[in-house]
């Protein structure tokens, strides 16, 4: 067991008060596992990921714990974070194309990065020339600035990067939004090479395209309003997907193949709740066409098959003993100890 | 006839370095668009597609060639003739956020074109032209009037960009990436909406480099590389009998939901090199080596890499271009 996260509920502190995010999440990551972390946008998805590395000032934690090989991370706790971060846990953000720093060049950006975790550039450096050109780059990016190379180019440069000290886990944040399909296919398959290679352990790779996790996921997650919707394994979710949720996602994803004439397809109609107010019970019922009364009440994150955990009273079966019902603002902490989130671990 | 007619459009642009080089952007690209019909322009970064689209409204001009909008070259237009122009050709682009200004509330876009176009409508008859076009584009006026951009989504925004085009006597629209930018959920929606429009008799030229999107909508695609035409005919020959090991290259790498990743023997090599390497070993390259479209060491000259490859025709109207044996540009 690699990564387990457990009941984590992150918020924004906001002027009309807190807005949470991530709101008790339980899901446990497995070595040599590349889970898909798939939702809309506004769904929690970044927040989650990003929660995991580094809370920044507008970000409270108000319950859960992070586990990682059994210890647990003080994700709440800046400075205690800092050893663990780049070793431990690495992110390639969202927008990896502007985190590149525009004044200086390559190699500088890694030596000073390195630097600030006590790594003696030269003593890695004969690693990371070997994984530039893994990546199909050659050393001469390492005396370029950021603005000299491509999107793709850069990309590959923050992946080595992130990976370079072996971390246990990668969150790689919408990494193939920005770029080209042939890019977009060059990057997914670093992503799982350098899994297969064992430069990181297990990655959690986040992005709104449900088809690039059909190419690279080991595992896919949905996520809608900052709860989970469902996890299963890829071919699961893809083939045989449980939550209405996933289904009205995959309904509306127009493939190469599909044409307006023969398949018409659907959006989701609505939008998702506000955050800020979420309503009582099941979060999806007001756009779901299965809501009926009892989604009224919050459905349990409940395994349905081995390795299946879905948060629908129609997936689970409407037999399924009924949870205490969560209050709907869930978001206290105090009011949080009600197990929204019941799972049966291996 | 065509609504438009483009004949032999090319772009230079002005190099950035000192040695006053250009960078062609459009090759001589000819196709048309006829009325009641989607084309789409697909092609990756750089390629040329977006410059294609300002060169049709006229936000830049073209270097050479021209652009016939119901058998007129619209670079002659005038500002009257310009004016009318803006009245059947509009365009909508990627990002809806920035076409507001997000000090007024959005329906300012709708009162502008007022002023501009219809002074002397009365406010009645303009309301109830407000609200027709709203209703094709299936917005409830009561949720998207009166109100400012923030409190509106993406697809919200952009369907009320469409709206305001549709007040117009549009004839054609420009869709730059139009979708892009919007959720998985709403996505389909604001597709769907364009097919309806299409069947009402208006064309659309669909720019976007997702081959999904584009298979989904158009009757007809035009596949851009470099800045000239890699391949062009119906989709549906496009898509099913590739012809050009760039478009191939680019359909193997479309992700898929049901298909993986088809393993490749060239290992982690720059993606253009190795999808066209393999491609293209299966055909003999019709014409002998082509340099990259690089720049022009001196202006003014007959530019002979201007030349695109010439297009062969291999099915009633689907052409294919010779296959340009390039090194992968550096990505």
């Amino acid at each position: 067991m690699s990564v387990r996260v457990e009941n984590l509920s992150i918020a924004y502190r906001t002027l009309a008060g807190d807005c949470c995010a991530v709101d008790g999440v339980t899901f446990t990551v497995a070595d040599g596992e590349i889970m898909g972390l798939a939702g809309e946008s506004g769904c929690g998805k970044t927040t989650l990921g990003t929660s995991l590395i580094a809370l920044d000032g507008r970000m409270k934690q108000l319950s859960g714990r992070v586990l990682l090989d059994g210890e647990e991370l003080p994700i709440s706790n800046g400075k205690a974070m800092r050893p663990h971060r780049m070793r431990d846990i690495s992110l390639v953000p969202q927008y990896a194309m502007s985190a590149l720093n525009p004044t200086r060049k390559i190699s500088k950006i890694i030596a000073d990065l390195l630097g600030c975790h006590d790594v003696r550039y030269s003593s890695v450096a004969e690693e990371m020339r070997r994984r530039i050109a893994l990546v199909g780059l050659s050393d001469e990016v390492l005396s370029r600035y950021p603005f000299e190379l491509s999107g793709g180019m850069r990309q590959r440069v923050t992946l080595v990067l992130s990976t370079l000290l072996n971390p246990s886990l990668l969150i790689a944040d919408e990494i193939t939004s920005a770029l080209d399909v042939s890019t977009q296919r060059a990057v997914g398959e670093l992503l799982m090479e350098f899994r297969d290679r064992t430069y990181v352990r297990s990655v959690i790779t986040i992005t709104h395209d449900l088809s690039i996790l059909a190419q690279v996921a080991d595992t896919i997650m949905i996520m809608y309003a900052g709860r989970l919707a469902e996890k299963a394994d890829t071919a699961s979710i893809i083939s045989a997907p449980r939550h209405p949720y996933t289904r009205a996602l995959l309904a509306s994803l127009p493939e190469v193949g599909v044409r307006h004439e023969q398949t018409r397809l659907t959006g989701i109609p609505g939008r998702p709740p506000s955050l800020a107010d979420p309503p009582a019970g099941c979060r999806f019922a007001a756009r779901c066409p299965l809501a009926a009364s009892q989604c009224r009440e919050q459905p349990p994150f409940a395994e349905v098959a081995p390795g299946h955990f879905v948060a629908c009273w129609n997936a689970a079966g409407r037999d399924i003993p009924a949870v205490p019902a969560v209050p709907a603002a869930a978001c206290a902490p105090e009011s949080r100890t009600a197990p929204a989130v019941q799972e049966v671990t291996s | 006839m065509s609504t438009l007619r483009l004949d032999k459009v090319s772009k230079l642009f002005r190099a950035a370095d000192a040695d006053g080089g250009t960078l062609p952007a459009l090759r001589q690209v000819s196709f048309g668009i006829n009325p009641g019909e989607v084309v789409t322009l697909i092609g990756e970064s750089g390629s040329g597609k977006t410059t294609l689209g300002k060169i049709v409204l006229r936000l830049i001009t073209a270097s050479s060639g021209q652009v016939l909008f119901d058998g007129k070259d619209i670079a002659a237009f005038g500002r009257a003739e310009l004016h009318e122009y803006y009245r059947y050709v509009q365009g909508v682009f990627q990002d809806p956020y920035s076409s507001y200004n997000p000090v007024y509330k959005a329906d300012r876009v709708f009162e502008l074109l007022r002023e501009e176009y219809f002074p002397k409508i009365a406010q009645g008859a303009w309301e109830a032209r407000i609200d027709a076009a709203l209703e094709a584009v299936a917005l409830n006026p009561g949720e998207v009037l009166d109100r400012y951009p923030h409190q509106l989504s993406g697809g919200q925004q952009q369907r009320l960009l469409i709206a305001r085009a549709l007040l117009l006597d549009v004839k054609l629209l420009i869709a730059d990436e139009i979708i892009s930018m919007l959720d998985a959920s709403t996505r389909v929606d604001v597709l769907n909406l364009l097919v309806g429009l299409k069947q009402a008799g208006l064309a659309v030229l669909f720019i976007t480099h997702d081959l999904s999107l584009g298979h989904y909508i158009s009757d007809r695609t035009v596949i851009l590389r470099h800045g000239a035409i890699a391949e062009m005919g119906p989709t549906v020959q496009v898509f099913g009998n590739p012809q050009h090991p760039y478009t191939r290259m680019l359909l193997e790498s479309v992700p898929q939901l049901h298909r993986r990743w088809s393993p490749r023997s060239a290992g982690l090599e720059a993606p253009a090199a190795a999808g066209e390497q393999a491609a293209a070993g299966s055909r003999p390259p019709a014409r002998p080596r082509h340099r990259p479209p690089a720049r022009q060491p001196r202006r003014g000259r007959p530019n002979p890499m201007l030349e695109p490859p010439p297009l062969t025709e291999c099915e009633p109207g689907h052409l294919v271009a010779a296959a340009e044996l390039e090194a992968a540009s550096p990505r």
